[in-house]
């Protein structure tokens, strides 16, 4: 203790008062040095790290926000007040970007279909949502609904669609337990087109068996058709992504029990057509359903772009849907299905009740990857002329005042991307933990 | 016998049952009909398309491939001109396509494991750098990325006549970057039969090293020697002989460039935007798989008393590739079907080429999308090929 300094105490052993630990052990140096200087080779990254930060990260806040218009009529005066970037052409043009060109005076609807949305993804995402389980079957319609909202027409003719789409999806749903269902489900297809739905024409002859109701004379519910040629900006990549989410997961799961099947012809032709989508570029099919879709059929029909686009972008999400879902099932040991045989359960329960629940438990992060691809991919039907924000961006440049305006057009549809697909990673993230129950490192 | 009943012909389940309820025979009923709906849906499709084409007069046939082009495409490897054919233009937009997916897995690999190896760092800086720069490009479409890059390489680099300039020979414009191009002499054979060599002997001079470590545990320097014999042999080679190699250097005539190896714009963007894009996908494949290995192995290593950098060479990075292997494969195959969107921004690739001018010139959509399929087809069966071929060598060696 003679070492101490002079004013220092004698102590009884034992009794001497902690000491705060040394300087460079605790608070911000130790974690300076444990976190940026632990050694050399750490000190010359960091150094190289901040020295990058210092050239970057003044220049790009500078340009997107304190030396940027946020106001202004056109390119000219933006840069008269600042010489950053010109956000008053997002500004100017934000009803564009969200609805296209949707008339005016029906965009209503598309916010009735946004909140719908908004509240079916709340109650499918949030386990303690209040009343949950009607919501949920409230989200199994929510596509018909919304596509009725969007588009318009006769709304007695979309109700009673959408009741006789409810019974055959229900009749279907029991068909997995016993074949009886299956084809009491087409029958009632049937039925109701010949009833409904204007008849049929019997294939291979030029017989056409009339309609009986004709529901076109009750206009009471009808909204006022809108083209889909005016869909555009955010709305459109909702309408695509949403219409692909919904659609890919249950074909995918389809196309995955069919690739793991014993009957050899269902095997071979999911696996050629999965194969063959992931094979090639997404934009080629594309292409495909802008060009030559009419030529595969019957002469004389045509149908919408927009809704070629959605088969496409549908098919192709569902091949890698596939994919994601046979790789969970191959994780579900076989010992699984063996005891679902053993209990004495059939094929589609044994699937529906024992294996796809792990399956899917086990393949959701990579289900929401291939989500979330699937959403960045809808940019790509600007290649095909349909005007999605960039679409919407590109097309606005080509006007006089705001020409040339390229990056904050692209940066702003980039901002949107990265919070939408950024907010499902995350979400991704949060469930992965949440049905992670072994052990951590 | 007749105290124990057995099943009477009255009860007998009907022929329906019987086929249905067997499970061979409905196997057989399902697939008949899966078999019939499969054919009666090709078959329409077939038909109608026949009929289709046969209305607008265009029939079915490949001859057009033989007709003058009479569209220029700005980079071709091989010769062309807008007299050539459309083969012609199609060998030319493969090439293309090729040339940007072998430049963009080279360059996304590389990325893509500093990325990973960053965002595995000790460094909070550096990792969390890696973290905000994967995050922010894996959520955004590459598409836009594509046309960002387009954007800033063509709007933002300035004029020729401004170039930025390293030792006047390299020149980097909106034009593309000018770079000298290398012109053989006859004496560079001799530097070429130089490499050869020196591989070889590095090659031989490894096994050597190997077997020698098997038997007796010397460790040879192999990195030297191979590093002597490939660089050292041919560069000596190289200012023995007189420096076989003229340099063709840029330079600047009227408006642009001339001479020399330039490197489009348009391709500068398709490359960086790709191989940055899907470097960020890469760099997690690269974090799971090191993140994969045991823990447990890294300290079982150590307690055998491995340095750091030997107990990843040796016990590390062989695990973690086994698990980083298969989904590279993907991305890389990503990239190559990415690369089609070169069309967005002009590179005149495989689907710019035939699918997209030589189809307008045509109209001949059916046969230019088969053949533009068929092509990616292609590419993604050789490139799943070649990925599985690494991935069965490195792949763990079971019973």
């Amino acid at each position: 203790m003679s070492n101490t300094t002079p004013t220092a105490q004698k102590y009884a052993p034992g009794q001497h008062p902690e000491l705060p630990p040394p300087f460079k052990t605790r608070g911000v140096m130790l974690w300076l040095r444990e976190n940026l200087f632990s050694s050399p080779t750490n000190i010359v990254l960091s150094l190289l790290a901040i020295y990058f930060l210092y050239k970057v990260v003044p220049g790009v806040l500078e340009w997107s926000f304190f030396d940027a218009a946020f106001t202004g009529s056109d390119r000219n005066e933006c840069k008269a007040k600042a010489g950053g970037a010109c956000w008053a052409f997002i500004a100017e043009r934000w009803r564009l970007f969200t609805y296209g060109f949707y008339p005016a005076e029906e965009r209503w609807r598309v916010i009735v279909a946004f909140i719908m949305l908004v509240v079916v993804t709340i109650a499918i995402l949030w386990e303690k949502c209040p009343l949950r389980k009607p919501l949920l079957g409230f989200a199994v319609i929510f596509p018909f609904v919304a596509a009725f909202l969007l588009v318009g027409g006769n709304g007695v003719k979309m109700l009673v669609g959408l009741a006789c789409v409810a019974v055959v999806l229900l009749l279907l749903y029991r068909g997995f337990s016993s074949a009886l269902f299956f084809i009491l489900a087409i029958v009632a297809a049937l039925a109701a087109k010949i009833i409904f739905f204007g008849g049929v024409d019997v294939p291979f002859t030029s017989i056409h068996i009339n309609g009986i109701v004709d529901l076109e004379q009750y206009q009471q519910l009808s909204l006022k058709r809108v083209s889909t040629d005016s869909f555009g900006g955010f709305m459109l990549t909702l309408v695509i992504g949403v219409t692909g989410i919904a659609f890919s997961l249950p074909i995918g799961v389809l196309l995955a029990l069919g690739r793991q099947s014993n009957l050899p012809i269902v095997k071979y032709a999911c696996i050629v057509f999965i194969e063959f989508i992931r094979g090639v570029p997404l934009i080629t099919l594309l292409f495909v359903a802008s060009t030559m879709l009419s030529y595969f059929l019957p002469p004389g029909t045509t149908f919408n772009l927009l809704v070629r686009v959605l088969i496409m972008v549908t098919l192709f999400a569902s091949a890698y849907m596939a994919e994601v879902v046979r790789g969970g099932l191959q994780a579900v040991h076989t010992g699984q299905t063996e005891a679902a045989d053993a209990l004495g359960l059939k094929y589609w329960p044994s699937m529906r009740l024992i294996v796809l629940p792990q399956a899917l438990k086990i393949s959701i992060p990579s289900i929401v990857n291939t989500f979330i691809g699937l959403y960045k991919d809808t940019v790509l039907v600007i290649i095909i002329g349909l005007l999605d924000p960039l679409g919407i961006g590109r097309a606005s440049l080509a006007a006089t005042e705001w020409n040339g305006l390229t990056n904050e057009v692209y940066l702003f549809v980039a901002v949107f991307f990265f919070i939408s697909c950024y907010a499902m990673a995350r979400y991704s993230i949060y469930l992965e933990n949440k049905l992670h129950t072994g052990h951590k490192r | 016998m007749s105290a124990t009943p057995t099943a009477s012909s009255a009860s007998q389940p009907s022929l329906f049952a019987r086929l249905w309820y067997d499970k061979q025979n409905r196997s057989i009923i399902v697939q008949i009909i899966a078999a019939l709906a499969l054919l009666w849906l090709f078959g329409s499709m077939i038909l109608n398309a026949i009929h289709n084409l046969e209305v607008l007069g265009k029939g079915f046939s490949f001859n057009f491939l033989s007709q003058p082009a009479s569209y220029d495409i700005n980079q071709h490897l091989i010769e062309y001109s807008s007299r050539s054919s459309h083969f012609r233009a199609m060998m030319v937009g493969i090439i293309n396509t090729l040339l940007i997916a072998v430049a963009g897995i080279v360059l996304s690999t590389v990325l893509g494991f500093m990325l990973g190896v960053f965002r595995l760092s000790k460094n909070w800086l550096i990792n969390k750098l890696a973290y905000c720069y994967i995050e922010f490009v894996r959520n955004v479409p590459v598409l836009l990325h594509i046309l960002l890059i387009h954007g800033i390489v063509v709007h933002s680099l300035p004029k020729p006549k401004q170039a930025i300039n390293f030792s006047d020979s390299t020149f980097i414009t909106n034009r593309g970057v000018f770079m000298p191009s290398p012109e053989f002499l006859p004496q560079f054979k001799f530097v070429f039969a130089a490499i050869i060599i020196g591989l070889l002997i590095a090659w031989f001079f490894w096994r050597f090293a190997k077997k020698l470590q098997e038997r007796t545990g010397t460790q040879l320097p192999v990195f030297l020697v191979a590093l002597l014999a490939i660089i050292g042999l041919p560069l000596l080679t190289y200012f023995f002989t007189g420096q076989p190699i003229n340099w063709n250097i840029p330079e600047l005539k009227g408006f642009n460039f001339k001479g020399g190896m330039v490197i489009r714009p348009e391709f500068l963007a398709l490359w960086l935007a790709l191989s940055l894009y899907t470097a960020a996908f890469i760099a997690e494949n690269v974090r799971a798989g090191i993140l994969a290995v045991n823990h447990g192995q890294t300290e079982a290593s150590m307690a055998l008393g491995l340095p750091r950098n030997r107990t990843l060479n040796l016990v590390v990075i062989p695990q973690a590739l086994r698990v980083i292997v298969p989904p590279l494969s993907s991305q890389y195959l990503n990239l190559t079907k990415n690369s089609s969107l070169a069309i967005a921004i002009g590179y005149m690739d495989v689907t710019a080429t035939i699918g997209g001018i030589s189809l307008n010139q045509t109209g001949r959509e059916m046969e230019c999308m088969m053949i533009v399929m068929a092509i990616y087809l292609t590419f993604s069966l050789l490139i799943s090929a070649g990925m599985n071929y690494y991935n069965s060598r490195i792949a763990l060696v079971e019973r």
